[in-house]
């Protein structure tokens, strides 16, 4: 993977994450994590080899049936990316409008994710009054509700304090026994080691080692 | 403040700012364009009236300049020819015009002083044609010529073919002007979409991430834009129909000018441009925003 003209970012990465999996995705900083992620959730097109998701090669997906497979994809983004106009309340409730759902359906569902990370108190404040760790738990709040079948999150425990940091595993933990793929963009080594899950570790853009769970 | 969010009672908030800073500008650049669009278009209603009237006043009549021979009076040729013209099919009257009226329609050439008594001044036939079935200035001729007369049929076909030309010049240029306003209009919808998309670029791609079908953001934009563009068209019809509705009062039946005789009727015209400036900005909107949405991934 590479952009535009510069060096490749991501060289020869092959791995296979099985449903249901769990791993952290590490690796210093500019060694490709964020692209990977950003490929796995569609935001980006490989320059050269093919990914599948879901069992199919995302480069055959026909246009329309592209949001469907993004609708399978929850993502936590480093910058968050939360809509400033929203309350935190539409914010969650994001992926559930654009998948269609009435709003009566998951409203108290809504409440009760975010009473779950902590904002229970804050779902009608709009973003930019939210803390970092506000924000951040907003974010994985909007990324699970849905239920996706992967879940991407890159840094996801980046701006809370130890509290939360476990909080927010337990909740991805939790998500992986009722069945979503969880990969994990980290730098908190301490939290990979408590979480005992395997690791994919990303250096110079190539995949270096592989934990458990992963076939390179 | 937390305890008065009750979430059982939430509904979703629009996904884009109900109000952008830039809207104020829009509204006004479409309005004015719209406000032009129409006051053309009464303009070219007025114009078009104006040059129908003239033409049915002119294919119903025919004037016939007689010429009096022999020792024949102007009065008696003049009566002879009424009177030969008004047996031709297709004539529904035929009077001769008194030397006055003659003297009256040669005064601004002549003047006061050179209409002379003894100036050998032709008689004028005033003819009505029947509006259904109009006698032709052939039959007219014949009529005289039979009837022994020196005369000469206008049946006005030079005005007429002069003003149907001015009238379809003036239909033209309005619709022309019309669709170049409109293209204006929906050119300054694609460019401010091509400006809000770009403002909202996080929106929007924090939507498509989410799995948001290319048609679900598109219609966003084409609902926000459609809606500021029929406010704009409301603004800039109204105008025009103020401006339709002095001009009428100003002017009576007649308008302010001959040429432009606005009748109240004109102004039911810019009733649909707050729909039709909505439909332009919809399609824009749509265009502009399918093809950023299509640059994505």
């Amino acid at each position: 993977m590479r952009y535009g003209r510069a060096p490749e970012v991501l060289k020869d990465v092959t791995f296979d994450l099985a449903p249901g999996s769990f791993h952290f995705l590490t690796g210093p900083s500019g060694a490709g994590k964020s692209t990977l992620l950003k490929l796995i959730y569609l935001a980006e097109r490989p320059s050269r080899g093919h990914i599948e998701m879901f069992g199919r090669d995302v480069e055959a997906v026909a246009p329309a049936d592209r949001p469907f497979l993004r609708r399978r994809i929850g993502v936590v983004f480093q910058e968050f990316r939360l809509l400033d106009h929203l309350s935190a309340f539409d914010n969650v409730a994001l992926p559930l409008r654009i998948a269609g759902d009435r709003p009566e359906k998951y409203r108290a569902d809504v409440a009760e994710l975010l009473t779950w990370v902590g904002l229970k108190s804050r779902m009608h404040a709009l973003p930019p009054t939210l803390s970092g760790g506000e924000k951040q738990r907003l974010a994985i709040a909007r990324a699970v509700v849905a239920r996706p079948d992967i879940l991407l999150a890159d840094e996801p425990t980046g701006n809370v304090d130890d509290a939360h940091a476990l909080r927010i595993l337990k909740l991805f933990v939790e998500l992986n026994r009722l069945g979503t793929t969880v990969l994990i963009a980290s730098h908190d080594e301490d939290l990979v080691a408590r979480s005992g899950q395997p690791v994919l570790h990303l250096e110079g853009g190539r995949l270096k080692s592989f934990g458990r769970g992963v076939r390179p | 403040m937390s305890e008065m969010f009750d979430p059982l009672r939430w509904k979703p908030a629009p996904l884009l700012p109900r109000r952008d800073p830039r809207d104020g500008a829009l509204v006004f650049v479409v309005a004015v364009l719209c406000f032009l669009a129409c006051v053309t278009l009464i303009g070219a209603l007025a114009a078009d009236r104006a040059a129908r009237g003239w033409t049915g006043q002119l294919t119903g009549s025919a004037t016939v300049v007689v010429r009096a021979v022999g020792g024949e009076t102007p009065d008696t040729a003049a009566a002879r020819a009424a009177e030969a013209l008004s047996g031709v099919p297709g004539v529904s009257e035929a009077r001769a015009l008194e030397k006055a009226k003659a003297e009256a329609l040669l005064e601004p050439w002549l003047g006061r002083e050179a209409l002379l008594d003894d100036l050998p001044i032709p008689r004028l036939v005033a003819v009505d044609l029947d509006p259904k079935k109009p006698a032709t200035a052939l039959a007219l001729d014949r009529a005289l010529k039979a009837a022994g007369l020196d005369a000469t049929v206008d049946d006005h076909s030079l005005w007429i073919g002069d003003i149907e030309r001015a009238a379809a010049i003036a239909r033209w240029a309005g619709l022309g002007v019309f669709l170049l306003i409109l293209t204006a209009t929906a050119a300054v919808i694609g460019f401010a979409t091509r400006s809000a998309m770009a403002a909202h670029r996080e929106t929007i791609e924090v939507l498509h991430l989410s799995g948001a079908q290319p048609g679900f953001i598109i219609r966003l934009f084409q609902a926000r834009f459609a809606r500021t563009a029929a406010l704009a068209g409301l603004l800039g019809a109204s105008g025009a129909a103020i401006i339709g509705s002095l001009a009428r009062l100003a002017g009576g039946g007649q308008g302010l000018t001959p040429v432009l005789p606005v009748a109240w009727i004109d102004l039911l015209a810019v009733a649909p441009t707050p729909v039709l400036a909505a439909l332009v900005a919809a399609v824009a909107a749509r265009l502009a925003a399918g093809g950023l949405i299509g640059e994505m991934p």
